[in-house]
């Protein structure tokens, strides 16, 4: 066992290192920021005085030495904009950002599951039919879209919740719906295929044939077997959904870390867009990580191999 | 990481899951209904986009025509009248010709976004799946780094040294892109690999190079196809969120994205100008979607069970 956690977590460390330095080459590929960052009327003087203090001057190694540093003690210098620390502005908005998550992946776990269940125990009924469509839409919708329609008819027409910022509960459940549909969509696809599967092994048959009921045959037996893909799904969803706060928290206006990710953007704050991106990375390795070690947990088989 | 990382749709994950081998034979009869669903899916698609291509020559007013004193006019449906059909955006442009001239920048990105995805990913993925060894290893560690880097965080860094423009768009499509795609390729290249005729052709002699693109790349037509399909749909959502967010298609220019966000300030006087373009992107996403999969069902037999 520990063998195998001092395996998965190197592997961790191994992606993360190759992670950064894609960053670290996107963004100096992409070339020279200052340009953009000072707009057509600066003078030469101050465009030296900024590569300066972003360090562009140095040779390319020592940036990127200083950069895969500064990713590996968190510490991302200060932002242009605020003129904070970054990683300390990064943690401010962090936690809004993790309840949002949270209350969606609630949702999309709440229905999706129930909903790729029903469609499964009853292929090709009405249920089925609802459930795939459900899910087909929403995957193909713009997530802020729906987030736009959403305000308009509960804040805008019916005044029910509110349209923007942070604070109660409250101003939480249109993004948290908003940010949910996506993954909702997958697991109750997920769960379907899964469980149909499942549904058709010999031992569904045989807790039939020794007469369990079947709520229990489809609650206890099959979902249990069907859970391991969906547990999967569940946590890439998790970090995938670091992006999707994006949008979701633009249309929203609520103070989180994908809000803080558009103001580095408009205010061209380079050195707090760099630790965004390390910081979303991060996180993104970390739930993958969290998932093969609760595999482990969950199916002793893994550990040997 | 061993588990199978994140793909942004459910249909490649079950390419990825199950390697098959390329291009199945199927059944008469099952060719058929496959046949006709992809038809009756592409049959709209490629109406809407001669409409948004043709554009120009059908008697609409310039899209681009601001008329200051006809500003939120309500679509025909909504109270409005059929000098402008679908109503009147804030600068009391017609949106019905923004909608149709806006697709076609929507179609141009959903489609190149496509291919330079697909082309990159294919020829990595191939690469790695054939040769195994240390390629696969470097290339399976890119794979996995890079599907831990989500779009938005792909695009910052680039949009913030260069401004946004379609081609720094085109850029994050295939950057964010190649990836999910190189994964499937791998996992197909590398079962069409162990198969008898590759061992043969190995016999006489040919090259590596050669059963490569002429005989193992072949095999994976179906595959690419697939997937270059589905492509289409993740990049149109790209699109439309990074222009939402202002890193995308900026005015002058427009896509569906692009009008979308023009909308976003003005729900409350005009909710035509967001709801529209939204509905347009999600039908055409729900087709696109719905096209690949009736193309996996019908080059593959296996997968009709779903």
């Amino acid at each position: 066992m520990i063998v195998f956690i001092a395996r998965k977590v190197g592997g961790a460390l191994v992606t993360f290192a190759v992670a950064i330095t894609l960053a670290f080459l996107l963004s100096r590929m992409s070339g020279d920021p200052t340009a953009n960052i000072l707009g057509p009327f600066a003078t030469p003087d101050q465009f030296e005085s900024l590569r300066e203090r972003l360090g562009l001057n140095d040779p390319l190694p020592v940036q990127f030495l200083d950069y895969l540093k500064s990713a590996f003690t968190a510490d991302f210098g200060e932002s242009l904009q605020y003129g904070q620390s970054n990683t300390q502005l990064i943690l401010e908005r962090l936690p809004n950002t993790i309840v949002l998550i949270v209350l969606a992946m609630a949702i999309a776990i709440g229905i999706g599951v129930p909903l790729g269940v029903v469609a499964a125990t009853k292929e090709g009924s009405a249920w089925d039919r609802l459930a795939s469509t459900v899910a087909l839409l929403g995957q193909s919708m713009p997530v802020f879209w729906l987030g736009l329609m959403l305000i308009l008819v509960f804040a805008v027409n019916l005044g029910l919740l509110p349209a923007g910022q942070d604070g109660s509960l409250k101003h939480v459940i249109l993004p948290a719906v908003t940010l949910s549909m996506y993954p909702l969509a997958q697991i109750a696809r997920l769960t379907r295929a899964t469980m149909a599967e499942v549904l058709r092994e010999p031992y569904i048959d045989a807790a039939r044939a020794r007469g369990l009921r079947s709520r229990r045959i489809i609650g206890v037996h099959a979902l249990r077997n069907a859970s391991m893909p969906v547990v999967t799904i569940t946590a890439l969803q998790a970090g995938l959904l670091l992006s999707g706060a994006v949008a979701v928290e633009y249309v929203f206006n609520y103070s989180g870390f994908g809000l803080l990710a558009i103001q580095a953007v408009e205010f061209r704050d380079y050195t707090l867009v760099q630790a965004v991106v390390a910081f979303g990375v991060l996180a993104f390795i970390l739930l993958n990580l969290a998932v093969d070690l609760l595999y482990a947990v969950i199916d002793p088989r893994i550990r040997r191999a | 990481m061993s588990t199978p990382t994140a793909a942004t749709e459910p249909v490649v994950d079950r390419l990825a899951t199950e390697p098959g081998d390329g291009l199945a034979t199927t059944t008469g009869a099952g060719v058929a209904a496959g046949s006709r669903a992809v038809l009756w899916l592409a049959l709209p698609l490629a109406i809407t986009a001669a409409l948004c291509f043709l554009a120009p020559l059908l008697p609409l007013p310039d899209p681009n025509e601001q008329n200051l004193r006809n500003t939120l006019q309500p679509p025909v449906f909504a109270g409005g009248d059929w000098s402008h059909p679908l109503g009147t955006d804030k600068l009391g442009r017609d949106m019905l010709a923004r909608l149709l001239h806006g697709g076609q920048l929507t179609f141009i990105i959903g489609v190149a976004g496509a291919l330079v995805a697909v082309v990159p990913g294919a020829l990595i993925g191939l690469a790695a799946g054939f040769a195994r060894g240390k390629v696969d290893a470097v290339v399976s560690q890119l794979i996995s780094a890079q599907l831990a880097l989500p779009f938005v965080l792909i695009a910052l860094p680039i949009i913030i040294a260069r401004g946004q423009s379609i081609w720094v768009l085109l850029l994050v499509l295939g950057l964010t892109g190649w990836a999910p795609v190189a994964r499937v390729v791998r996992a197909e290249a590398m079962s069409v690999r162990e198969r008898q005729f590759i061992l043969g052709l190995r016999a006489v002699g040919a090259s590596g190079a050669r059963i490569m693109f002429r005989h193992v790349l072949p095999n994976l037509a179906a595959v690419l196809v697939v997937l270059g399909t589905l492509q289409v749909g993740t990049a149109i959502l790209i699109e439309s969120a990074l222009s939402f967010l202002g890193m995308g298609v900026v005015e002058p220019d427009m896509s569906w994205g692009s009008i979308l966000a023009s909308g976003q300030d003005i729900l409350k006087q005009g909710w035509w100008v967001s709801t529209i373009p939204g509905i347009a992107i999600t039908a055409v996403v729900l087709l696109v979607n719905l096209l690949g999969d009736a193309l996996l069902v019908r080059y593959d037999p296996r997968k009709r069970q779903y």
